[in-house]
């Protein structure tokens, strides 16, 4: 690792999570997930527990069908390099109102901590800004998650931040696991009752 | 006497995904679906998402009908298997899919490349949960995508419609 990196991802997960209102949310499996939740279980958060590499294109389809919302995909260094390709996806589509948030330990936390290529100096920030996103940073201290947090609903989007974290292990917090479930939930509260009869 | 003309399925394919809202048209280009392409980037309501790998399709289709839109993956047999993984946030959420199969590696192919993930396409799909329809008369195509829509979105199914080799005729490399 390059050098200590001391952000509480709880802590910056909660920061961006703060008073949310109306921001549809995006978590990728493992502890972005749990991060999420821990946050406050919420239907307009669409957790994931597995199709790993998937988060940012959940994220991009639900940013092209809501263009009146703001989506934060919210997702971990692993998961990000599984899809690295749909930052290129994204970089076409150019979404004002996405962005994609990497918590990055360095590490594959669910597995061992077995370091990832982010540990060894892959720059997922520079790999946003060569796809096209409008903005993209390296996080490295909360006054700058703050600083995320405002963009978020600015509509200067797409956004990437690949934020580091501590590689530390906090306890689980788990949303419902049932895909049903979580789909169904997510619509009612974005689309209202109507959607079970879309 | 001169011959019909031939049959414009690519273009049945595009009323049949108008028909049924399609809004988002994801896609990895084949030359089998050119025309289609073309006129789905004509068609001021539906938006074209190019991807890098075909799962990314399988991905943006759950996030689109999350958001309420419809969406069809556009891909050639080669990239079923690309998507294999992906097909589980479908199958276990209960997200309808809605993907169209050029097949090569069956039909007059001159590429051996291209048979192993041709001859596995439809077996790999039903692995995955995905109900398997196949086109190969021309004047069936429309009906048969039309059919495939509305079992997705209405019943909430995967669906794969793979447009055989002999409908889209074999690539010659100039042999």
């Amino acid at each position: 690792m390059s050098r200590a990196n001391t952000l509480s991802r709880r802590a910056v997960v909660a920061a961006l999570l703060a008073d949310r209102g109306d921001l549809l949310v995006v978590a990728g499996l493992g502890a972005p997930n749990w991060d999420a939740t821990a946050a406050g279980d919420n239907p307009l958060t669409f957790p994931l527990w597995g199709a790993m590499g998937s988060a940012a294109m959940v994220g991009l389809g639900l940013a092209l069908a809501q263009p009146k919302r703001h989506v934060l995909v919210l997702t971990g260094d692993g998961e990000m390099l599984m899809g690295l390709g749909s930052l290129a996806s994204i970089g076409v589509q150019r979404p004002a109102n996405l962005a994609v948030a990497v918590l990055d330990n360095e590490a594959y936390g669910e597995t061992g901590m077995q370091a990832t290529h982010t540990a060894h100096g892959v720059d997922l920030a520079a790999i946003a800004t060569g796809c096209g996103f409008q903005r993209s940073e390296t996080i490295r201290e909360m006054a700058q998650v703050e600083a995320l947090r405002a963009r978020l609903t600015a509509r200067q989007g797409p956004l990437f931040a690949q934020i580091k974290i501590a590689a530390d292990a906090p306890p689980l917090v788990m949303p419902p696991r049932d895909g049903a479930l979580l789909k169904h939930r997510f619509r009612a509260a974005l689309l209202g009752p109507d959607a079970a009869l879309a | 006497v001169s011959a019909a003309p031939p049959h414009d399925w690519p273009a049945d394919i595009h009323a049949a995904l108008k028909a049924a809202e399609v809004r988002q048209v994801a896609y990895v280009p084949d030359a089998g679906h050119a025309r289609l392409i073309k006129l789905c980037a004509g068609d001021n309501t539906m938006r074209m998402v190019p991807l890098t790998t075909e799962e990314e399709g399988v991905a943006l289709a759950a996030g689109a009908w999350l958001g309420g839109e419809r969406s069809v993956l556009l891909m050639q047999s080669s990239g079923v298997g690309n998507c294999i993984n992906m097909l589980s946030l479908i199958a276990t959420c209960r997200f309808p899919f809605l993907t169209i199969v050029t097949m090569r590696g069956e039909f007059g192919e001159f590429n051996p490349w291209q048979v192993p993930m041709g001859t596995a396409t439809p077996g790999a799909l039903e692995l995955a949960q995905v109900i398997v329809h196949r086109a190969s008369e021309p004047t069936r195509v429309g009906d048969t995508v039309a059919g495939a829509a509305r079992l997705a979105f209405s019943s909430y199914a995967a669906v794969a419609v793979l447009l055989s080799q002999q409908l889209i005729g074999a690539k010659t490399f100039g042999k």
